[in-house]
This record gives structure tokens, sequence and C-alpha cells, in this order.
């Protein structure tokens, strides 16, 4: 009962890289199943909590909405491709420094969605990550934190 | 954001390190239940009742067992039969059968959702489809929704042979009435004089109350993976909040003696008290050795809504009243909570804590655990004080106004101290309540001026216990002078630094230099879930303690470096000096590193039994906004005050303040299981079942309040739980000061402020 498979291309994190997968595997089945990046999270799996968050050609997605075969020839960012090497980038070194996770499962989500945001909008205040983080759902910290480290994010990080 | 600066008693503890677990999870590498990969793996999925209360006539599984790539399927005639016993798997008992019962349904199916059978299968979209082969006939039986429902004479019976167990007058425990009920049990506290209390009153207020079924909330589903061996081990990695209360449960359900299960904790991705149920394991067990597989299953999130614990929703009254000059003469409270599909909800817990922010000599209790067709509640952080706080904070809100004086100050009058009894005659050792009630008063934001219509500010206490229970503490010293330190308690919010904190604290060493992690529960000793807020100060206890004895251990190896008898050897701050010649000395790194030239590896195990818990006081001001055409309630502006002991890392204790009250904020506006007349819950998304997002709400300012408590060797208390407690009372207190009406009705949602209005009829 094996399902035939598409081969898909894509830029992942910022490797070329092929797979093959079901036309009914999303791209968060794809991701942690397939390719063994774990980093991104499953929370809900229809759209609404954001865990699953990606960049698709630069723009925040959940990744548990599009289809693996959705992915042909776009430019794919998760978690694992945020920092620089072994340099974090400043929004992870943000939220260690100012406390702005707790039990870690919607991290990188927010991390990734708010690289989208920072990547665009050089000039961030509270009301407008508050607006932009509104589809990511933390349930342990309040928000308040995860506000505060990507204010000092925004602050430090030459345009993301 | 305000907060007390360490205050330089201590070197470690009181400072901000970053967190030593938070590299991997800033970057993903942390490894969380659904990361879990094992060679040769299965995945499973569940059949779960489509009905709120059904007898199951027949299962006939023949049709999926067929369906290619299916490799086990697994119903209740699987399980062992199980006797009525009650096993402890930490700081909770259970009663083994119906923990199995609701693991997998025997005879009848008690709530939508309740899990039928489990299909494992070579992936999970093939499970999926063979839970849709499995052919199930019901016969179906009427749905008791309701507490109130559930305590009418003639209501159905859940449990046929249930019947009401009598727990009269503080420990005594009552005897079973015989009385076959929906009402499990009823718990009475009492005390004083209540008709000579309400007769010295000169202002009574008594008004009636329901919360409304809420569910944790945690973004990670439940999860696990479980290997039966060929060798009869049974192998189980899970994202739990105890990993040895899994053990015992596994164990108990499948029959094994615990030592044959090991249970290897994987990080886990928010608890709040609904993750110490094992709900998965002991089916995956029997589908790994039926299928010769290990098997994986992962809940969706409609099963976490439908099928896990949520916490109680109730039906209270409570009458308070007070004398001329406000003080308090009698309170009486009657609580009847939720139990879902089997006996045990937290009314005892609150009971216990409602009224214990004031002194009152005179008061009643009656709390009721009701059985109903929904799933079997679970503990939700600070189990049943929420609830019944909301009634007894919005009572004594009224009665300030009745008596004419400032809410804070009514509660200053009344404000329980040490030596004080809790209604089970409990008496309270050194706590905060006047300390976080003065901090109220004289808070900035409470002197605020309210600026604009339908604008409100509220404000509400909270208590909560504590736990204590036994963690057990690992500790070895690495050549370089660093230690590794394993605990037997998951990290759920940054304990792994609370605790190595306090073990780097006791050796003079840096929070860097200990390296924290957990352990499985063949590595470690026993210790209790995390929970009851209790890792910081109990395990932390643990930690001190093993930690002295790496440090008895240190000043001998020291004394045969300086050549001389231990007792001339003294220790501080990680140096160890001669005490006739403090020139001579050697740092922990030194002798460290000589270790193994010295007698051999440096290493201590150490337990925690705690005896005196400090419980916390926590207290809300909350200012709002309501929108008389919608409904729509904001907050404005929030602050917490609450007192937590010694603040071991000042950034995560605020963490859990801020968290606690986000989730009583969504408690209070927004949650709620939308139930049909079939008792189906319409809303079993993260889309309709609103939890608050960043864009609903304000920075949250916090204030710590820092008595030590004496039960701990630097002062911590438990601080995880309690700031649940104020939110939902001081919200509605808050909307009560904007709008000029009382909501008794949890969520405030914007039906329930128009119906409050009069604006649109009530609903039945």
């Amino acid at each position: 009962m094996a399902v035939r498979r598409t081969q898909v291309q894509t830029t992942l994190n910022g490797e070329e890289t092929d797979f093959l997968c079901e036309p009914r595997q999303s791209l968060l089945e794809v991701l942690r199943d397939e390719l063994g990046l774990t980093g991104t999270k499953e929370g809900c799996n229809n759209g609404n909590c954001g865990a699953c968050s990606v960049l698709v050609n630069g723009r925040v997605a959940n990744a548990c909405c599009v289809l693996g075969v959705e992915a042909e020839n776009a430019e794919i960012t998760t978690i694992e491709g945020i920092a620089d090497g072994d340099k974090l980038h400043p929004l992870q070194q943000a939220f260690l420094e100012e406390a702005a996770l707790q039990c870690g499962i919607c991290t990188p989500g927010f991390i990734v969605s708010s690289k989208a945001l920072l990547d665009s909008e050089p000039e961030l205040d509270e009301e407008r990550i508050r607006f932009w983080l509104a589809g990511n759902l933390c349930r342990c910290t309040g928000y308040d934190k995860i506000v505060r480290a990507v204010l000092k994010a925004a602050g430090t990080s030459d345009n993301g | 954001m305000t907060t007390t600066e360490a205050t330089g008693k201590y070197d470690v503890i009181g400072t901000r390190p970053i967190r030593h677990d938070g590299l991997d999870k800033v970057t993903g590498r942390a490894r969380y239940g659904a990361d879990v990969v094992q060679s040769d793996l299965l995945h499973a999925k569940i059949l779960r009742s489509p009905h709120a209360h059904a007898r199951i006539l027949s299962i006939d599984t023949q049709k999926a067992e067929a369906l290619p790539g299916v490799k086990a399927i697994v119903t209740s005639a699987d399980l062992p039969i199980i006797k009525d016993q009650m096993i402890d798997f930490g700081e909770t008992l259970g009663n083994i059968r119906l923990l199995a019962e609701n693991a997998l349904a025997h005879e009848k199916v008690f709530y939508k959702g309740h899990a039928i059978a489990a299909i494992a299968a070579t992936d999970a979209h093939i499970a999926e489809a063979a839970l849709d082969l499995i052919e199930v006939t019901y016969e179906t039986l009427t749905p008791v929704l309701n507490a109130s429902d559930a305590m009418q004479e003639n209501a159905p019976l859940l449990h046929e042979k249930m019947t009401t167990r009598s727990v009269a007058e503080r420990f005594a425990r009552g005897d079973d009435t015989g009385q076959k009920s929906n009402v499990s049990s009823h718990l009475q506290f009492k005390n004083g004089d209540l008709d000579a209390g309400f007769g010295k009153a000169t202002h009574i207020v008594e008004r009636e109350f329901t919360t409304s079924t809420v569910h944790q909330g945690y973004i990670e589903p439940h999860t696990a993976t479980v290997y039966w061996g060929t060798d009869e081990h049974i192998r189980v990695w899970t994202s739990t909040q105890g990993p040895f209360g899994v053990r015992t449960q596994t164990a108990a359900m499948l029959g094994v003696p615990e030592s044959r299960v090991t249970v290897y904790p994987m990080e886990i991705g928010g608890g709040f008290g609904a993750k110490i149920n094992a709900y998965l394991a002991p089916l995956c067990a029997i589908l790994s050795r039926k299928s010769g597989h290990p098997v994986k299953a992962v809940m969706t999130r409609s099963e976490v809504f439908e099928a896990t614990g949520p916490t109680s929703a109730t039906l209270m009254k409570a009458k308070i009243g007070c004398d001329e000059s406000g003080i308090i003469t009698a309170a009486e409270l009657w609580l009847a909570y939720e139990a879902g599909a089997y006996p045990g909800s937290p009314v005892g817990a609150g009971a216990t804590t409602a009224l214990a922010p004031y002194k009152i000599e005179n008061f009643l209790i009656d709390g009721f655990d009701v059985v109903v067709n929904k799933p079997k509640v679970a503990a939700y952080r600070a189990p049943g004080s929420p609830q019944a706080a909301y009634a007894v904070e919005s009572t004594i809100d009224e009665l300030a106004e009745k008596a004419g004086l400032d809410p804070i100050d009514f509660r200053l009058k009344n404000a329980a101290e040490e030596g004080d009894r809790l209604p089970t005659g409990v008496p309270l050792p050194l706590v905060g309540c006047r300390d976080v009630e003065e901090a109220l008063k004289n808070h900035p934001h409470y002197s605020a001026p309210i600026e604009g219509p339908n604008r409100g500010r509220g404000v509400a206490m909270g208590f909560w216990f504590n736990g204590g229970n036994q963690s057990s503490v690992t500790m070895n010293v690495n050549s370089d002078g660093t230690i590794t330190l394993v605990s037997g308690s998951v990290d759920i919010g940054g304990t792994r630094a609370a605790v190595a904190m306090q073990a780097a604290e006791t050796l003079g060493i840096a929070a860097e230099d200990v390296q924290p992690s957990v352990g499985d529960t063949d590595t470690i000793g026993w210790t209790g879930p995390t929970g009851g807020s209790r890792v910081a100060f109990s395990t932390g206890i643990a930690a001190i303690n093993a930690a002295e004895e790496i440090k008895k251990e240190m000043i001998k190896r020291a004394a045969i470096l300086l050549e001389t008898e231990a007792d001339n050897v003294v220790e501080e701050k990680g140096t160890f000096s001669k005490k006739d010649d403090s020139s001579v000395s050697l740092t922990f790194q030194e002798i460290a590193k000589a270790q193994l030239k010295t007698g051999g590896p440096i290493s201590a195990s150490a337990a925690s039994n705690p005896t005196k818990v400090g419980p916390a006081y926590a207290g809300n001001i909350v200012d709002v906004e309501v929108d008389p055409e919608t409904g729509k309630v904001d907050i404005l502006r929030y602050t917490v005050i609450q007192d937590v002991g010694t603040a071991a890392h000042p950034s995560y204790v605020e963490g859990q303040l801020q968290g606690g009250t986000v989730q009583g904020i969504g408690w209070a506006l927004n949650e709620e299981y939308v139930w049909s007349g079939e008792g189906k819950m319409a809303n079993s998304s993260f889309l309709d079942y609103r939890m608050p997002t960043a864009f609903d709400l304000p920075m949250i300012d916090t204030e710590l309040i820092e008595i030590p408590n004496p039960g701990h060797p630097y002062g911590l208390r438990g601080v995880g739980e309690v700031p649940l407690v104020p939110p939902l009372a001081a919200i509605a207190n808050a909307v009560y000061d904007a709008i000029g009406v009382r909501q008794q009705h949890l969520p405030i949602s914007p039906q329930n402020v128009l119906e409050s209005l009069g604006t649109i009829p009530a609903e039945e």
C-alpha cells in the first residue's frame, strides 16, 4: 500500500536539498520524519499555534499547513538554520539572556517568526511585536519576556 | 518591571545566569517526546468514543487487522484484570482499576474521546485509516453533563455501584454512606459557631458562582514510545512530569513488577499538572509486545482536549459576614466540583485554600466530588484553588464595599498570619500574607488614576500550600573542578538552573561549573513528580545535601594534600585552607584535579524529605476596560505581587508569576469547553478554545516579596502554582468596578458580560 512518492527540490537552510514525499505529507511531517529536522515542533497540526513556524521564501508559514510538494523550488529556513554556525542569532542570544523560554516547545517557532519580523521591519515597538507574534502561542511565559527579548534583539541586530 | 535585586546575601542564589539547557532549546536541538526515533518503529493511533455515555456491546477488529501495514491492535480485553487498589504515583493517589479503565474503556464509555482501541501500523496514516475499520456497537445512555444535574436525586448514575463516601470534619475519614449517587465524596470542614458568627454580622453577602471546564493548554501534545523487549523489559520514552509515576502506573496497569519498567523522560513541552497521568504508555506497551516492535503514539490537539484531563467546572456558593468594623465573623462555602468520568476532583484543595488569606473563627465548608460524563480531570496549577478563590475573593470584594472599606484595607484587617490554622487544622508557618497585601496597597499601580469610561480596577488574593515530596540527586566531581548533577526532576521551566545554583552556592563554585541533567528511572533514585511547586524547593534540598557530602569529602582530600588532619581544614567559598596557617590553601579545582591520587573519584548521592514546606500568597491588581457594545474585556495593566521566599533565579521566578497570571487571564475571560447537548466538546482546537495571545496582553509587572521559608537552607518556597489563584477574582472585581455588575460566571466572555448587563437574554 505504498503511495507513490514525489521528488521535491528545495533550498533548505542554505543547502540545496531534495527529498521524496507522499502528496499527503505536510512540510512539517517531511522536515521532522523524512529529513530528521525535529527542531520544528508540532503543537496543533492545524495552523493555530505557530510551533511549526518556518520561513518559506522569507515569509513565515506554519509548516503543518504547507504540503511537502509545495516546497518545490522554495527556500526554506527552519530553526536549525537560524544561527550562523557557532554564532547564535541575536534573537537566540536575547531569548537566553531575557529568560524568554520556560518549557521551550514554542521557542523555535517564536524565534523563526520573530526573525521574519526583524528581517523585514527595522523599526519595532512593543505593539508591533505583540501583533506580529499573535500567531504563536506560548502557555508558559505570559509573553512578557518574549516581547522583551525581541525588542532587545531588534536593538542589537544589524537588520537581522 | 520591578524586582527585588539580589540582596548580596548569597553569591549565586539571586543572580540570573543563562539556564544550562537554554542553548539546546533556542537552536532546536532539545529532544522532546515526539522527537524520539527507534529502529523499526511503528506508529499508533487510538479509536475514541463518539458518545459521552454508552455501553460497549461489541468491538470487531477483524477488518482493521486485515489492512496491510497494521501490525497490532489492543482493546481492554488485552489488559490484565485489575482489582481496586490505591497506588501512589507521587503526590497523587489513584485507584489503578479506574486509571486503567480511563486509559482503555472496559464495558462503558464515560465521555466523548474515551479510548476504546489502539492500532499500531507501519505509518501513522495507515493506523489512522485502520481506525475506521474497527466496528463498535453501542447502547447509548443519557449523559450527565454538569454537577447540578448529576446531584439530582433521579440523575442517571455513571457508575452503578458507586456510593457517597462522607469525609466529615477535619481529618476524620467518615463512613461510606451506602447511598448510590454521582457524588463520590462529601467533605466538610467546620469550626466555631456559624449561626452565632452570622448573628454578629452587620453585613452579609451571599452569592452563587459557576466556572467552566478549562484546559491546561500546554503546547506539546502527550506522547509515548514503548519497547517491550524479548527480555521482558519495558522501556518507555515519554514526555512526563513524573517518570517514576509513569513507571508505577504502567507497571500496575500491565500487571508487571516496577523493576521491569524503565522510563526515560524526554524534554517536556509544558504540563501544568496534566502530564502526571500515563494515558499512552500502557497501550503502546501492549502494542509493542504484540507486534515485537517499538511503538510510538502522539496525540492530536483534539485528543489532548477531549481525552486528557482538563480541570473541574464548578458550582459554588459563598456566604460571608462581617461586623461594623469590617472584621469577618463567619463564612460558609458550598463547593461542587466536577471530577469528570471518575472520582477525584480537586475540591479538597479548593476547600482548604479558599479562606486561607483570612482569620475566620466560625466557618462551614462543604465540598462535593461529582462524576459527570466529561474527561476525568487532572491537576492544573494549584489544582482546585483558583475556582474557590474566585468565589471567595469576589464575595470579599462585595463585602468590603458594603462595609465601606477599601478592599485591601478590608483584607489587611482580616489578614492571616503565622500560627493561624487552615481549615484542615494545620497551622501556618511564617508566611507573607500581610506583606503581600501591604505591598499591593503601596504599589504605584494601586494609587494611579483610572481614566476613561467603562474602566475599572480589581484586586484579589490567592493561597497555595505548596508541595514538598522527596527527590534524589547524584553529584560527581570532574577533574577540572566542575561537577555533574543528576536529579530525578523533569525540568519544565528552568529548574535545572535553580537546582544547580543551590549546589553551586553550597560548594562555593559558579553556577556555570555545575552541569545539571535529568536521570531516568534506572539512573537516579526515586523522585516525586515535577508538580506542587516543589522542585526548586525539595530537589534543591537534595542538591544541597549532596553538595554538603561532596564538601566533607573535599575537606578530607585537602587534608591529605595539605598534609594535615581533616579537622584542621576549613572551607570558605570553594577555598580550603589550614586552620592554623591560612596562608596554605587549595582551590576546589586543585582538589578535584588530584582526586584520583587522593582516594578515588569523588561523588555523592543524597535525597530530600522536607517536613517544613513554605506556603505561598499572591496578590493581583488589574485594570480592565469593558466594551459595552460587544461585551469584550481588555486587560490594560496588570501587577502581580507574591511572597516567593528566596528567589533562586529571579528571572524564572518572575516567569512563573507572569505565566500563571496569563493562564488566569485566559480562564477569567476566554477559555471554556463548549459542550453540545449530547456532551460533545464543540471547540477542541486552539482556534476555538481561545487562549491568550501576545496581542491580547500588556506586560505583566511583578514584585517579588522575599520572606524566607524557615524550612529551606536558603529560604526557598514554591512559587509556580499560586500565581494562577488570584486572577479569576481580580479580573471579575475589575469588571464590576468598570460596569457595576458582579460577574458570577466564568469565563467573563462577551456573551456573559452582555447577559449580565441585560443587553441579551440569559442562555439556559
